[in-house]
């Protein structure tokens, strides 16, 4: 069964329809991701998948139990890390982490989550002294100190600076290999392509796309783009397969010092995805 | 793998007690405002009316003191609560717990044993200054059993009341405002502000008696007065019977309230 089973999920705001029949499903181990512009529903799917929110309609299946229904056993096995709290301002790194730990039947060493996610050299500090890609990897080590089964991230790494987002995501690729399940929900292109195995695009409730990175969207069978200049003149031709264009031209000894190959980018597929449906 | 075991509701009880405290005594803002603000009311009350009850000796101030702690309970309880709730939904404290295997009620037990320890505190702090500064005498043993109980019921009614209320507070920022208005207009009807209570009409007396206040601050005056203060009261007596009833009905409809009300989340709009 997989750790995540989503049928036809439906939500409705006063008759605002938020999420329109979402078909999903996570098989253990996989890093998932959830693009979509803002309002498209993604953090409605993941609180509903968190057992946050009532879903509307549909079925849902998280680590085999229903998530509007499901009790503390069940909430001991998943990680959430929060988008926006500031919550424990006055209290340590490590006092706000162990005191999370202490919820839980088996939960990692306190030193070692907090090193985990960088945080070693602020551990005494008061939260409310940390920056805000600090204060967000807190976030993250109280969503994992639990050792949970799944993990739920949603848009982790906003405020991130890029050093600081490269070494979450090494986080997270380490959290994958022993075995965490991750849905991630995420507005950075480049953050999906890094990290996730398999991707869905979300617009105005429902999916539009879903595939891996390379896949997505007819992404891998969109061919390629070659341009060169050959004696004052632009040439641009779309093939499906580069190799025998090229060949040609280095045969008929054309000038190629600006020779260019390009497909089309996760954010070119995805601004034509969004685009289409909106 | 050995068998790991789910920590209980009273271990996480106790673990967000001890949290909720730190936090509090972190925030020296609101530690000084929460227990200087009864002290100083009791100062200037005892200053302004200084004289006593005619021939029983007993003066204003130490009226007041007695009415003061009651005072000092329903404020601990009834705003930190209330505001204490809203802040917690609005700073994300509460969905972070929802997404952890903790109980709705180990979250409020933490709430209640913070309660508990700034309510012993502001009444230590309001007795001292009755008796350092109004040479209120300290009750007998007996007195002191029925404190025992009356501070319980109006700690755990006051409190249950706040969490209940809380639900109508939309965001921290207001709650202040929201709050202190049954609280005061209960304050004055309620003999804490006005002594004897006798000197309202008739009705409001029979309004006041409605809620907790009015039984709390004639407990006090009991617990703290000597017996013959007894004829200020509005029923000429003590009551002690029907303060524990009062209270106790109390904390049964705020209990009842807390479980309608409470929400990890703010409600799907």
């Amino acid at each position: 069964m997989d750790v995540i089973e989503v049928r036809g999920l439906r939500k409705t705001y006063r008759g605002h329809d938020a999420v329109r029949g979402i078909d999903l499903s996570v098989p253990r181990g996989e890093v998932f991701a959830l693009l979509g512009p803002n309002g498209a529903g993604k953090t409605t799917t993941v609180e509903i998948l968190e057992g946050h929110r009532k879903r509307s309609g549909g079925e849902a299946r998280v680590l085999g139990e229903d998530p509007g229904t499901a009790g503390r056993d069940w909430r001991a096995r998943i990680g959430v890390v929060l988008q926006d709290a500031d919550d424990a301002a006055d209290l340590t790194v490590t006092e706000m982490v162990r005191h999370m730990a202490g919820f839980y039947p088996d939960p990692r060493p306190v030193a070692e989550v907090i090193d985990l996610v960088g945080l070693t050299e602020k551990s005494k500090a008061r939260i409310r002294t940390l920056s805000g890609g600090q204060r967000r990897r807190v976030d993250v080590a109280l969503g994992i100190v639990g050792r949970p089964e799944l993990l739920f991230l949603d848009e982790p790494t906003t405020g991130f600076d890029p050093a600081a987002r490269r070494q979450f995501w090494d986080l997270i690729r380490a959290l994958a290999t022993e075995g965490t399940t991750i849905l991630l929900t995420t507005h950075y292109l480049e953050e999906a392509e890094a990290l996730a195995d398999r991707l869905a695009v979300l617009s105005g409730g429902v999916i539009v796309a879903e595939g891996t990175p390379a896949t997505l969207g007819g992404r891998g069978a969109a061919g390629a783009k070659v341009s060169w200049r050959h004696e004052g003149v632009q040439h641009t031709e779309q093939v499906a397969d580069p190799t025998e264009l090229i060949r040609k031209l280095v045969a008929e000894d054309a000038d190629l010092t600006t020779l260019t190959v390009t497909r089309p980018t996760l954010e070119d597929t995805y601004l034509t995805l969004i685009g289409d449906h909106r | 793998m050995t068998a790991a075991v789910l920590p209980g509701t009273a271990h996480n009880g106790l673990a967000r007690g001890r949290v909720e405290l730190l936090q509090f005594i972190r925030d020296r803002t609101a530690v000084i405002f929460t227990f200087a603000f009864p002290a100083m009311l009791l100062l200037l009350f005892g200053t302004i009316f200084g004289d006593s009850y005619e021939d029983t000796g007993v003066s204003v101030s130490q009226v007041y003191t007695a009415s003061m702690i009651a005072y000092g309970i329903l404020s601990t309880g009834f705003i930190t609560m209330g505001s204490g709730l809203a802040m917690d939904r609005e700073d994300g404290t509460l969905k972070r717990l929802h997404g952890t295997p903790i109980t709705a009620t180990a979250y409020l037990l933490g709430k209640l044993i913070l309660v508990l320890v700034l309510s012993v505190a502001e009444v230590t702090l309001l007795i001292l200054v009755g008796v350092l500064v109004y040479d209120m005498p300290l009750p007998d043993a007996s007195h002191w059993v029925v404190f025992g109980w009356l501070f319980l019921l109006s700690v755990i009614a006051c409190t249950l009341c706040g969490i209940a209320v809380s639900a109508l507070v939309k965001r921290a920022r207001t709650a202040g405002a929201i709050l202190n208005v049954p609280l005061v207009a209960l304050q004055f009807i309620s003999g804490v502000f006005i002594h004897p209570i006798t000197q309202l009409p008739s009705w409001l007396i029979t309004v006041a008696s409605l809620f907790p206040v009015k039984w709390m601050s004639q407990g006090f005056r009991y617990v703290f007065l000597p017996d013959e203060m007894k004829v200020y009261e509005a029923a000429g007596q003590w009551e002690l019977g029907r303060i524990a009833l009062v209270l106790g009905a109390w904390c049964v409809i705020g209990l009842a309230l807390c479980l309608v009300t409470f929400r990890w989340t703010e409600k799907d709009r």
